[in-house]
């Protein structure tokens, strides 16, 4: 086994617990070092994303323009279109918004944060990438397969995702669900390493209130994810069950019950909101104090809101089900326990907005995804409010309303925060500076786009558009001019948008080639990952450091610095 | 607001709408507020020169009254709003009014089949009225269906009547309409269903008393 990261007491001199491993095998596929399984993660989950965005291209175009060749793509067929729009969110959620913020950021950024030289399971970590490596080339075979892809939606409703004689993808279908608990699985044994190392392994000093607040966050979305993926686990054996073998847990036939899935799965689909939006409103917050100059505002109250609100999210899980079918009396229950969701998280937007009064903010490419994290986020949370209140939920259920309103929630949580976070770390990752002015390109392109994708959905959707259609065609009141319109604009949104990505990557060979050399601490942080060159070593730190103050100590009266690193002593 | 896009076609559209505007008013305005407040700041505090941040903890009593104060206006609002949807929900899903007429609606891949009672006015009997795709029914009544899947799971949705209903098989599931305007309105699937789900749209046909029981008489012959 190997050791932990065994605390060297003081300022010692400090060598790594294991040896740092030369070959290329060890070092950059083997590797049990959490930066290099931090960055796997990253990688796969970046290349994994523009997959998933390319597909939104191919179902788009299709939508705009019906039964036409899409360029790059061909003709997308009812059977293609279905799999491209299940996969998309599949693909989006499990193998780009998990992989990049959980265990990529998760990975990389918590021994480093906390003071300690790597997980204290560097070979369950190991062994947690590679599972979701196999996930993520399971979930492609199940692209390819003969009968296409899973389209049974992401959400995988039986009894349509239980036969191959109803959803016609014989192995698709068994291969997707595969996927999808192998991914689980990765992200348990993450889990399980977060959260140990964090409670076992920070520096001396680092009291639970010393904590970043972006370590906190993802212990408690490690925490969501681990207390609700267990129903779900045992509901997708017997799900499998009913593909492979013939069970019919979930077909009335058998005396089964479709609905006992849609619980199971929404009893962590609606946390697994949470595990996403966690790490991302975490990275947010550093972000926004490092370029404010600026202390958090209320950071206990900040961390009780989301303690409040992780709870919360376990018992709001049937506003998805308002029109499934289940007593009507249980709608109010859930529409109570959805709407008190908004007031923690309101209180968290509240805090991160106060910290902006007085502060002298700096906007670099990092500060501008944190800020416009928070104000699209906002978009998000109050359409929310429309589906959580069970009575319009009848009519905007299932429409394209409800598609941009997670849009407006996830689009700021994956991909706005995921370049928060990365244009922020680049330098501590990389040892290379990104180029400002390719970033500002990249961000307002990229912003100015989004919108134009998601706001007309909201039109669309009160309209009556309604989702997983891959034609309007048919019906009347929806195959009209000003609405082929609207679904235009978004579309071409949604191409721009792509297309600015180009800049992104761009940047990224460029900063990575010839970008200025970054020294240790770049931003002027105050948190522990600044202490160490950029980038940092096998084993992280030379001398171990001690923490004698929490993270956000900036523009403290007094200083002549407007920064207080947390291990310079008093 | 949404009938500027589609049509109320039954007796509780406007209740929805009603709620539906209710809640962009009081959300749309504490938005507006949040967002302005939230960019007047970031171009009030940009760095200047010479001027350094301030020391603010969000720990003091008078501090955490930026928070507390939208908090207690955020309580407030869902209370109301919670009021309103549970009044509108009881309207529309749990209080059934006493049916002129049953229709069962039976979902399969991929098409709709519509029963209306024959003379007997019984539901199940040979004399029954089906018809596929095409929901007939008479304007100014109250209709009390049930809803039945054959295979996957459905839903019955007709956006002019703000009306959507899973389908389950294994299940019947009942609710009520009460059509108010004449006209021809789409029928939706909204639960994706397998491949067809893009082809099973239905129409809901809907007609004054002459001309119902004219199609009815067709019907029968």
């Amino acid at each position: 086994m190997d050791a932990g990261p065994a605390h060297v007491s003081g300022t010692a001199g400090h060598a790594p617990a294991h040896p740092e491993p030369m070959s290329f095998w060890r070092k950059y596929v083997f590797s049990t070092d959490h930066k290099m399984i931090g960055m796997q993660y990253m990688f796969t989950g970046i290349v994994m994303g523009l997959l998933g965005g390319l597909m939104a291209y191919a179902f788009r175009m299709q939508l705009t323009f019906p039964g036409e060749a899409v360029p790059g793509v061909g003709v997308v067929t009812p059977n293609l279109y279905n799999a491209l729009v299940t996969n998309h969110g599949s693909i989006m959620i499990f193998w780009f918004a998990m992989p990049v913020l959980i265990a990529g950021f998760g990975n990389f950024l918590i021994p480093l944060m906390i003071g300690c030289d790597d997980m204290v399971f560097p070979r369950l970590n190991r062994l947690s990438y590679q599972i979701f490596l196999l996930s993520t080339i399971v979930i492609l075979v199940s692209l390819v397969v003969p009968g296409g892809g899973f389209g049974g939606a992401w959400t995988a409703y039986p009894p349509l995702s239980a036969s191959a004689a109803y959803n016609h993808t014989p192995l698709g279908a068994p291969l997707w669900l595969l996927a999808v608990a192998l991914e689980f699985v990765a992200f348990l044994l993450g889990g399980i390493n977060f959260v140990t190392t964090v409670m076992n392994a920070r520096a001396p000093g680092m009291g639970i209130w010393e904590i970043p607040i972006v370590v906190w966050m993802i212990i408690v979305a490690s925490i969501l994810f681990m207390a609700s993926v267990g129903p779900l686990i045992a509901g997708a054996v017997l799900l499998l069950l009913d593909q492979v073998v013939g069970t019919q847990f979930y077909d009335p036939r058998g005396g089964g019950d479709p609905l006992l899935w849609q619980h199971l799965f929404w009893f962590f689909g609606h946390p697994e909101v949470y595990v996403v939006l966690l790490p991302a409103l975490g990275m947010t917050a550093e972000v926004m104090a490092v370029f404010a100059r600026k202390k958090l505002f209320a950071y206990k109250i900040i961390l009780y809101s989301v303690f409040a609100t992780g709870v919360l999210s376990f018992v709001v899980w049937a506003h998805h089900q308002f029109v499934a079918g289940i007593d009507p009396r249980m709608a109010h229950v859930f529409t109570v326990t959805t709407l008190l969701i908004s007031i923690p998280l309101a209180e968290v937007t509240f805090a991160y907005i106060a910290t902006l009064y007085g502060a002298s903010i700096e906007f670099r490419t990092p500060m501008l995804w944190a800020l416009s994290f928070v104000a699209e986020f906002m978009i998000g949370g109050v359409t929310g409010i429309f589906l959580g209140a069970s009575a319009t939920d009848i009519y905007l259920h299932d429409s394209y309303f409800v598609v941009a309103h997670f849009h407006y929630t996830f689009f700021p949580i994956a991909v706005i925060g995921f370049f928060t976070g990365f244009t922020y770390w680049f330098p501590k990752m990389f040892g290379r500076m990104m180029n400002e002015t390719l970033g500002k390109i990249h961000f307002w392109g990229t912003i100015v786009a989004v919108n134009f994708v998601f706001i007309p959905m909201f039109i669309t959707g009160v309209a009556g558009d309604h989702r997983r259609i891959y034609t309007y065609q048919l019906f009347s009141q929806l195959a009209t001019d000003g609405l082929g319109r609207l679904r235009l604009v978004s579309t071409l949104g949604l191409i721009v948008m792509l297309l600015f990505q180009l800049v992104f990557v761009v940047n990224v060979i460029v900063s990575l080639v010839a970008g200025r050399r970054a020294e240790r601490n770049p931003w002027r942080a105050n948190t522990l990952e600044w202490v160490t060159p950029s980038p940092p070593p096998h084993g992280n730190f030379a001398e171990m450091p001690t923490v004698y103050r929490g993270p956000y100590e900036y523009s403290v009266p007094g200083r002549r610095e407007d920064y207080w690193p947390q291990n310079v002593p008093a | 607001m949404i009938a500027y896009l589609v049509p109320q076609a039954s007796s509780f559209a406007g209740h929805i709408d009603w709620l539906f505007t209710l809640i962009l008013v009081t959300v749309g305005f504490w938005f507006l507020v949040a967002e302005g407040a939230f960019l007047w700041l970031c171009f009030r505090f940009r760095r200047r020169d010479g001027v350094a941040g301030q020391y603010v903890t969000g720990t003091r009593k008078e501090e955490k009254r930026w928070i507390s104060w939208p908090h207690y206006l955020v309580i407030a609002c869902d209370v109301v709003l919670i009021v309103a949807t549970v009044y509108v929900w009881i309207e529309v899903k749990q209080n059934m009014p006493p049916a002129d007429e049953r229709v069962r609606i039976v979902a399969q891949q991929w098409a709709w089949v519509f029963v209306h009672a024959g003379a007997d006015g019984k539901l199940g009997t040979p004399d029954d009225i089906v018809t596929v795709d095409e929901l007939h029914i008479q304007m100014d009544r109250v209709y009390q269906f049930e809803l039945m899947s054959k295979d996957v799971l459905h839903s019955f949705s007709v956006p002019a009547f703000r009306l959507k209903q899973d389908a389950v098989p294994g299940r019947t599931i009942s609710g009520w309409f009460k059509p108010t305007q004449r006209g021809r309105f789409d029928i939706q699937c909204a639960e994706i269903c397998g491949l067809g789900h893009a082809l099973m749209p239905g129409h809901v046909v809907i007609e004054s008393q002459e001309e119902h029981q004219a199609w009815m008489r067709a019907q029968r012959t």
